[in-house]
């Protein structure tokens, strides 16, 4: 049996220093089991006072309405479509990893998958802030979903990009947390069992689902957890696809190419990788849980980050050249003189997108800068400034020049309550993930244990001897058949 | 669901657990289920467990999502109030691909996991006999079922014999009941 766990030595450990079981279970319980740190309370006051100043901007924009923002005749969607995009995009990197990474078959997303998978979901509750509130008369957002009402019956126009939102970001919520929940179940009943407080027994024991860890359960368990990834694959694809064809079907030059979904699905797996970066930089030196986030997972992240990075660069270049090679005026006027001009009113936004995605991350062919954690972190909010320009050039520079050149004259700036709700979607995400971290192992434990005897630091010394036995040394040695 | 006599074997190492569940077997004795901190790769084979359905049950409703998304766009749309938009057909099935297929995964996803608790009886507030708590921590816990007539020192001779620590014999529930786990509570008071 041992030896069916046998991964070559060119791999390096997935965790590190000399683990058991119990071990595990210990590392990983330790931050939900102590006292919240004094960093713990800043952190979560810090995020909570925004989400207090993101309520009192929303409570503004309900109260008088959308013209508590500064959009105007041309730009109709500023500062919160923007933002709706950047949560989404950062919201597929969880799904990426614990779904695609599952049926690529790759052992180092067991380390980082609970924790991303949580930023998802809480990244997609901040996107969707943004449109519901965006509708200014709130109250009327059901009007959205096909009921069965009392003005005709009239349905929903199913054509329309934006009601392929409404469906393609709910139901990736509705998935991503299902998929996160039932990955949790397990971990939860450790907890449970080992919870000393009244408080902790009947709060785990609830949540538990009075999970027992019957082989047949797990034999389900397992089942569940493959068709999920499975489904959740060609979902996390879709739903920024149809984020991209709410501009792609559109007419608006600069908005109106065939190349966006490829384009916005590379970027928001790119925007999320960095997010995930800069929570677990963090995450693992405050719960001190270096030896399972290792710097080869840093590393690993790091590579997907250039490899998408360089995608979306192309993408940039692909857009650009077809803009010029389209000999449509309007198009190659929307880049030419919206975008590549500097001097231009948002030139300057053209080109930090262009430094920050397509420049800044080619730092990372050098291996020593992926395993460097303070440049990781910069990198890691540099790309996500980058990949909110991104998202603002494509919105604000392609809407702002109409095809009526009196329209032009207006500068579109956000007003304070345009800003503070977007700061407050930041007090939401980061509140939920300090809530998360303390009560939720940030690491999935039942995973880290089923990877630990091939892929752990101290059974992987052990497998050294093997390495030095030639072939048929080894197939005597160890050689069985699979009969009853 | 009543309470039977069981014998269990706390095992500490996989490498151990499979000969013996293989041994077990062999010697005829009923496996009523073995507990695992993780799932462990072929120890439902080595059981004799057999494949579960679930993914056959996932492909039930992902079909039935599906066809609701199209039965209900298209009457919706096509029969009962047709809006021409654009001037495209009433029925434009391309444009209702995303939703369709936001509709299968939707459906296959939320059906799958209310499967997977109602097959492992599973909802907040369940509460189950454990046979012992480390099993979510470090062990592997093989619980065999003993009736009126098993020698029970038998049992626990050949449980000690392939490796099991901790062998002992209880009386434990084998089904649910609604209870929270920082009350002790049972499913049936004893009348006696």
């Amino acid at each position: 049996m041992g030896l069916l766990r046998y991964e070559s030595q060119v791999r390096p450990p997935l965790v590190d220093g000399d683990k058991d079981y119990h071990q595990v279970t210990e590392d990983i319980c330790r931050p939900v089991e102590a006292k919240p740190s004094r960093l713990w309370w800043i952190g979560f006051l810090i995020s909570v006072a925004l989400l207090a100043f993101g309520i009192l901007s929303v409570t503004m924009e309900v109260i008088y309405g959308t013209g508590q923002w500064n959009l105007n005749k041309t730009i109709g969607w500023g500062w919160d479509i923007t933002n709706f995009v950047w949560w989404v995009g950062i919201g597929h990197a969880g799904t990426l990893i614990s779904a695609i990474l599952l049926l690529f078959r790759q052992g180092w997303r067991t380390g980082v998958n609970r924790a991303a998978e949580a930023m998802t979901i809480f990244a997609v509750m901040c996107a969707g802030q943004f449109p519901i509130w965006h509708m200014g008369r709130v109250w009327d957002a059901f009007f959205v979903l096909p009921y069965g009402n009392t003005r005709g019956p009239l349905w929903v126009n199913f054509n329309s990009p934006l009601l392929w939102d409404v469906f393609a970001i709910s139901t990736y919520f509705t998935v991503s947390l299902l998929f996160w929940y039932s990955g949790l179940l397990p971990d939860l009943a450790t907890l449970r069992d080992r919870a000393k407080l009244k408080w902790r027994k009947m709060f785990y024991g609830v949540a538990a689902f009075g999970w027992t860890g019957s082989t047949k359960h797990w034999q389900r368990h397992e089942a569940l957890s493959l068709v999920l990834a499975g489904l959740s694959t060609p979902l996390v694809l879709s739903v920024h696809t149809i984020v991209s064809f709410d501009f792609a079907t559109s007419v608006v030059p600069g908005w109106h190419t065939t190349i966006f979904p490829p384009y916005f699905v590379a970027g928001a797996i790119f925007s999320g990788f960095a997010m995930v970066q800069t929570l677990l930089v963090v995450t693992r030196k405050v719960l001190a849980l270096e030896e399972y986030i290792t710097l080869e997972h840093i590393e690993v992240m790091n590579k997907v980050i250039i490899l998408t990075g360089s995608i979306v660069g192309i993408a940039y270049l692909t857009e650009l050249f077809m803009a010029w090679y389209s000999a449509s005026p309007y198009e190659w006027y929307a880049f030419k003189e919206n975008r590549l001009n500097l001097s231009s009113p948002y030139g300057w936004s053209y080109w930090i997108m262009m430094g920050c995605n397509v420049l800044s991350p080619q730092i990372f062919w050098f291996r020593k800068m992926r395993r460097n954690l303070v440049l990781t972190f910069f990198m890691s909010i540099l790309i996500n400034i980058g990949m909110w320009f991104e998202r603002f050039v494509i919105i604000v520079t392609s809407v702002y020049r109409d095809y009526l050149p009196s329209a032009w004259s207006t500068y579109y700036a956000p007003t304070i309550w345009e800003v503070g709700f977007y700061m407050g979607t930041f007090g939401l995400f980061f509140t939920c993930y300090f809530l998360f971290s303390k009560f939720f192992p940030v690491i999935a434990l039942a995973e880290i244990k089923h990877i630990l005897k091939k892929n752990g630091k101290n059974y992987k010394e052990k497998m050294d001897e093997v390495e030095k036995e030639s072939l048929t040394e080894f197939s005597e040695k160890h050689g069985h058949d699979h009969g009853a | 669901m009543a309470v039977k006599k069981f014998i269990t074997g706390n095992f500490y190492d996989e490498e151990v657990l499979f000969p013996a569940v293989k041994k077990a077997r062999r010697a005829g004795y009923k496996i009523h289920e073995v507990f695992t901190p993780f799932p462990i790769h072929g120890l439902d084979k080595a059981m004799g467990l057999r494949d579960t359905s679930l993914h056959t049950a996932g492909f039930i409703y992902a079909i039935t999502g599906t066809a609701t998304a199209v039965g209900f766009i298209t009457w919706a749309l096509s029969i009962d109030w047709q809006i021409n938009f654009g001037g495209k057909p009433f029925f434009s099935l391309p444009a209702w691909i995303p939703i369709i297929f936001e509709l299968t995964v939707l459906f296959a996803a939320v059906g799958m996991v209310l499967t997977f608790c109602y097959l492992c009886q599973m909802a907040p507030f369940v509460k189950k006999d454990h046979f012992n708590p480390r099993s979510t921590d470090d062990t592997f816990v093989m619980a065999l079922e003993a009736g009126d007539k098993t020698n029970d020192a038998e049992v626990v001779a050949f449980l000690n014999n392939v490796g099991a620590k901790d062998v002992a014999v209880q009386y434990k529930e084998t089904g649910w009941w609604l209870g929270r786990y920082d009350k002790d509570t049972k499913r049936f008071e004893k009348k006696d």
